[in-house]
């Protein structure tokens, strides 16, 4: 049945796509609407039917899961969710995948965001995740919520010689120097790894820029797709790694999922994304060849 | 004009109807579930699931034309957005930085560690207040002076941080070796591979950052005409340039096809239930 249907919606996005060629040959005007459908079928189809391709990890994706993968057990790691509920289907299963693996590996995990919007998301994956799949982690141990703070990159620049600065408290109201996981810790400089999760201002560029290259710390991001490309220059050297868009995200959750059997069922939105991708990407350059025959074809009729 | 009305009248009774429907099948679908936790929670969030249905198909409606439903999913959002910003604003930044910089009493009363007095931070205090000031018509020119504190820390702050990472750092970063792991010709073809960490793979890739940045400058270099070998760098790296705007363009087409995927999911599954 499964087949049959997705023989069906291939079949009407194929001879959907030639009648726009041959409306567009006809030197017809195509509605936008009708893109607007054909994009929403591209995307709803294998949505349905669970088109998924398997993944494998780039060297880009590769070293910052391997970074997390050889730092010795008990080292810290700070993950800054930088983005909000806009962004979240995007980057929320690289943020995701970094904090099982964390966990998974017995790191002790500082989670912190730059955007307000950040902090009902750290809780939900508080909740989902560390309260749901590690129940033997404790707050305050092994694991630490230290929220939001306002100012951006200014935050950055004060944290990187003294957290107690800016953070006071846990998001909980609980005083930093009560907490175990917070003993020895002044500065960011006391972290092995700092990982970035976000997409806008500020976000994995400010994370770079001021807090893993005048501290010399290992600094790692995870970034949505639009501002992937702004952030490839500091590969290798400034930047241990980057997962670009959900396709990085997939390629995460793929080697996550091969070298720890544990999370063999655990949910993968990254590589469930990769089926409506492909396709809509099919679609889209699909449109793009026809518009461009369209216009030449048109352009030699004209007298 | 009359028509018209009766007809989006009919339209907002149609849209009512259905997402009323619509809670109540999902209130009882939830009630009836695995992880049922009683029937007020099934109702309240059956309630907040199609809420935002409706509010999400409100938003794609605008890809038919503008209409109402956007209007209000539009305007709703800006003002949650807004309240929202100034609720954390004022606990993230004046209840947690200022007052137990400024306040014993204060920081006792709002639950928060007192740090003792620091006559510091009353100078943000003072400038905050300044700020305020564009409210009023006769005195709003005040306010310029805390916005010209704000551009000229933001500025100085920046120009170091850019300069060292962002500039310094970037040049030293295409300084890379043109050939990588060079042992000879004979080596380089007995160890030949296509791998992507290879020796082939890594020397063409630096040949391509090398080429790709000398080009892409010469290309905004205006004090010479673009002619002879120089025109064609330039139009290398105006090809660069191309080539590095469509891979940023296909990369918003993936973000934006993520966030469309995002919600057709939450439609999909957890509204409608087709999906699990």
């Amino acid at each position: 049945m499964t087949n049959i249907g997705l023989i069906i919606s291939f079949l009407v996005i194929g001879v959907g796509l030639l009648w726009l060629f041959i409306l567009a040959l006809k030197g017809r005007e195509v509605d936008r609407r009708i893109i607007f459908i054909f994009i929403g079928l591209a995307v709803s189809v294998p949505l349905l039917f669970r088109i998924s391709f398997s993944e494998k990890a780039t060297p880009i994706v590769r070293d910052v899961f391997y970074k997390i993968e050889n730092l010795p057990e008990g080292s810290n790691i700070l993950l800054s969710y930088d983005y909000g509920p806009s962004m979240a289907p995007e980057v929320e299963p690289m943020s995701n995948a970094f904090l099982r693996h964390a966990l998974a590996k017995n790191h002790k995990v500082f989670i912190m965001c730059l955007w307000a919007t950040g902090q009902s998301l750290i809780a939900t994956a508080i909740d989902s995740i560390i309260k749901k799949e590690f129940p033997e982690k404790i707050n305050g141990v092994d694991y630490i919520n230290i929220g939001f703070k306002a100012g951006g990159q200014g935050v950055l620049n004060v944290i990187i010689t003294d957290f107690r600065k800016m953070y006071l408290t846990d998001v909980d109201g609980v005083n930093l120097d009560s907490v175990p996981i917070f003993k020895g810790i002044k500065s960011l400089k006391d972290m092995d790894l700092l990982i970035s999760i976000g997409g806008g201002f500020p976000g994995v560029k400010e994370w770079i820029l001021f807090a893993g290259a005048p501290g010399n710390i290992p600094t790692a991001g995870g970034s949505a797709a639009v501002a992937a490309p702004l952030l490839y220059p500091y590969y290798p050297k400034q930047m241990v790694g980057l997962l670009g868009g959900i396709k990085g995200a997939a390629e995460y959750e793929s080697e996550l999922k091969k070298v720890y059997p544990q999370f063999a069922n655990m949910p993968t939105p990254g590589i469930a994304m990769m089926g409506p991708q492909t396709l809509a990407h099919l679609v889209v350059m699909a449109f793009i060849v026809i518009g461009n025959i369209a216009f030449f074809v048109n352009r030699r009729r004209k007298p | 004009m009359a028509n018209s009305k009766r007809i989006s009248a009919i339209i907002l009774i149609i849209v009512i109807a259905t997402f009323l429907l619509s809670w109540i099948i999902k209130a009882f679908n939830l009630e009836g579930s695995p992880n049922n936790t009683g029937l007020w929670f099934s109702i309240r969030d059956a309630f907040f699931i199609t809420i935002a249905a409706f509010l999400t198909l409100a938003i794609f409606s605008f890809l038919y034309k503008d209409n109402p439903y956007y209007k209000f999913a539009e305007h709703l959002f800006v003002g949650i957005s807004a309240a929202y910003w100034m609720c954390v604003g004022f606990w993230s930044t004046l209840i947690g930085n200022l007052v137990p910089n400024i306040s014993s009493s204060l920081s006792t009363f709002f639950r928060v560690p007192y740090k003792g007095l620091h006559f510091t931070y009353f100078v943000p205090l003072i400038l905050g207040i300044i700020l305020l000031m564009r409210l009023s018509s006769k005195r709003g020119w005040i306010s310029r002076w805390a916005l010209a504190w704000i551009v000229g820390t933001t500025s100085g702050l920046n120009l170091i941080r850019y300069l060292r990472t962002d500039f310094i750092s970037q040049v030293s970063n295409t300084f890379i070796p043109l050939l990588v792991d060079w042992k000879g010709v004979g080596p380089f073809f007995s160890h030949f591979s296509l791998s992507s960490t290879g020796q082939f793979a890594m020397t063409l890739s630096n040949w391509v950052i090398f080429i790709g940045v000398f080009c892409g400058l010469i290309y905004f270099f205006f004090s010479k005409e673009h002619k002879g070998i120089f025109g064609t760098a330039s139009r290398v790296g105006i090809w660069v340039l191309m080539i590095t705007f469509g891979a940023s363009f296909g990369y918003t087409v993936m973000g934006r096809v993520s966030l469309l995927v995002g919600r057709l999911t939450y439609l999909f599954r957890d509204w409608l239930g087709l999906i699990s």
